[in-house]
């Protein structure tokens, strides 16, 4: 799979499909490029551009996280119940989000790094088990009447900058410094190129494998305020499938699956060019249940293109 | 039958011996749980509850040991199901079943060219068609539900033959065939290779791209068939049809100890943890625990499985 490795004057397939999605849309309907749609765009692709950097550093160790997406529902609906049934403070509620979704992801983590059991068996268990769980805790409803204060996470502003662009840029500011300028980055490229040799050197590999599943976990809880908010309820399916969409920006903007090869701002136009994608089927009225079907093609193309483009 | 007459490895054994030690052990349970659970009509009722697990699981069975994995299984499921039912409920059976098997036949094949010869990995190209077999089904159905099907098509699913569940006849029918498959026919033989060493498979001369065309298109396949037992058996199909069925299907091959890194495992397992995992919704049910919790249990038992089966091998081999 070297094919799908971002090399230097190879931009990945997100970009070209980025720039050939906008330009369609452009021209099929003026709505498209208005100030108004392009910050609607910016706004749906806030909580998958989180969720697609905590799977960014997961893939670049030669890993996946399948379930990042019951691991948001679960936060956003732990979220939902501390606030509307035991009227807590938001803050309280924040925490014990975040707290979940560390705890989903250091269970993963656990798993992949001590146990060395496979990465995708061990996430499909616990979206099972995520997802079970938001469920028996909601009975399958959604949790309402969450106070107005939560809306706050996708209609605020500070600066004149959406709240949600804040938490994008807050995520991308920390998951760069970690990624480029400490050692714990360093490691994350190193497990996935040589994982052997970094266990030679003395690292201790396992720490920094689960750490990379716990961030991941914690930034899906991150987003999951995002989504409740926009939705001003938690629904333990809000996110079922999001996962899918992440590992599509990952692969896109041009991290492989294999050799630590890759990064992080592929990932971000990677997710763009997915929000613009689902943001200009909408416009141009493609009905729901076309639009899955054509967002996986489109998806799954890319990844064809680019891995026979590699090849080349 | 062949496997036993060999000397089982002792990872082999050990999958054997703990599978039929938790099958023992959910029985003896679950008879001194609940006064209902030994009773002919609730065997009756676990039999066909594995049949059509292994149903589900017998075509990943195939791919997982050439050390890929299928995760459209259930999606595509759906869509032929889906397509099938349109059909039979106008009353044109045949088509319906031969379109439904050649709609699972060319997912399967669609997959089995991406991983094949595009070089998808086989996780992601698979997880592409779930999303693109699940809205296919949403813009066949448009929200609707087939329901009624013809009684000779039922019988498919509900059906009893001298006082054997149907479903429970074509589940051993298949089982002894693909067993037969795996262990004497070049085909079977070239699968364990190829998830064993592919670069090996290869230099000995296996034609190794076709044949996993070949097994992700019988994956596709099975999966057209299951999913016609499965609207047989529930005389209704909607784009639901096999939601959620992705963790159940995996959780047999897993439990079955077919390993996931390939080249080792077979179907007799899948048919193995097919029966606990029936054992275990029945169980479940009967003791009154709320169907949300299933979802939990199948993912706390994929997980327990393979780190059962991995620690004993990284122990004793």
């Amino acid at each position: 799979m070297s094919s799908l490795a971002l090399r230097p004057g190879h931009y990945p397939g997100a970009a070209y499909l980025f720039v050939l999605l906008a330009a369609a849309f452009a021209f099929a309907t003026p709505d498209f490029a208005s100030a108004r749609n392009l910050s609607n765009v910016g706004l749906q692709a806030a909580a998958l551009t989180i969720l697609a950097l905590g799977m960014t550093l997961v893939i670049l160790t030669e890993g996946i996280d399948l379930s990042l997406g019951a691991v948001l529902g679960l936060a956003g609906v732990v979220m939902g119940i501390v606030l509307v049934s035991h009227g807590a403070s938001l803050p309280l509620a924040i925490g014990a989000a975040l707290l979940v979704g560390l705890c989903a992801g250091a269970l993963n983590g656990a798993l992949i790094a001590w146990a060395a059991l496979p990465p995708f068996i061990v996430t499909l268990g616990t979206y099972g088990m995520a997802q079970s769980i938001a469920m028996v805790l909601t009975e399958g409803n959604s949790v309402t009447g969450l106070p107005p204060a939560v809306r706050w996470f996708n209609e605020g502003e500070w600066l004149g900058v959406p709240i949600p662009i804040w938490a994008v840029l807050a995520t991308l500011g920390v998951t760069y410094v970690l990624l480029y300028h400490t050692k714990f980055g360093r490691y994350v490229f190193a497990i996935g190129g040589n994982r052997r040799a970094l266990e030679l050197a003395g690292v201790r590999v396992r720490l920094y494998l689960a750490a990379v599943y716990a961030y991941a976990g914690l930034l899906a809880a991150l987003a999951s305020f995002i989504m409740t908010a926009r939705m001003n309820a938690a629904h333990p399916t809000i996110a079922i499938g999001l996962e899918f969409d992440a590992i599509a920006a990952v692969v896109l903007g041009g991290t492989s699956f294999e050799k630590g090869r890759g990064g992080m701002w592929g990932t971000v136009v990677g997710a763009l060019a997915i929000a613009v994608l689902r943001n200009g089927l909408n416009l141009i009225g493609m009905s729901a249940e076309w639009q899955v079907a054509v967002v996986g093609i489109v998806i799954v193309a890319a990844v064809a293109l680019d891995a026979l483009r590699g090849r080349a | 039958m062949i496997a036993t007459v060999q000397r089982l490895p002792a990872d082999v054994a050990f999958v054997v011996f703990s599978r039929t030690a938790v099958v023992a052990a959910l029985v003896a349970l679950l008879a001194v749980a609940s006064p209902h659970f030994l009773t002919s009509d609730n065997m009756v009722i676990i039999l066909r509850q594995a049949a059509l697990q292994f149903l589900l699981s017998a075509g990943l069975t195939l791919v997982v040991l050439t050390g890929g994995i299928d995760l459209s299984v259930g999606a595509v499921l759906g869509l032929s199901a889906c397509v099938g039912a349109a059909l039979i409920a106008k009353g044109f059976l045949l088509a319906g079943i031969i379109a439904a098997l050649g709609v699972g036949l060319a997912c399967g094949l669609v997959n089995g060219l991406m991983v094949a010869y595009v070089g998808i990995p086989a996780f992601i190209a698979t997880y592409g068609m779930l999303w693109i077999a699940h809205g296919l089904g949403y813009v066949f159905m448009k929200g609707e539900v087939i329901h009624g099907f013809d009684p000779a098509f039922r019988a498919l699913g509900a059906g009893f033959w001298a006082g054997i569940p149907i479903p429970v006849l074509v589940a051993a029918v298949l089982l002894l065939a693909l067993h037969i498959v795996l262990y004497l026919t070049p085909f079977g033989r070239a699968l364990y290779a190829i998830g064993g060493n592919p670069v090996a498979a290869r230099l000995t001369g296996i034609p190794t791209k076709r044949r996993l065309v070949q097994v992700y298109g019988i994956s596709g396949l099975l999966a057209g068939f299951a999913g016609l037992v499965v609207i047989a058996r529930v005389n209704a199909a909607d784009s639901g049809t096999g939601e959620e069925l992705l963790l159940p299907i995996i959780a047999a091959v897993v439990l079955g100890g077919t390993s996931l890194f390939g080249g080792v495992g077979g179907i007799m397992g899948t048919a193995m943890g097919a029966l606990i995992l029936a054992l275990v919704v029945n169980g479940m049910n009967m003791l009154g625990i709320p169907t949300f919790w299933q979802a939990f249990a199948m993912g706390a038992i994929v997980i327990l499985a393979v780190l059962a089966d991995v620690s004993f091998k990284r122990r004793y081999s």
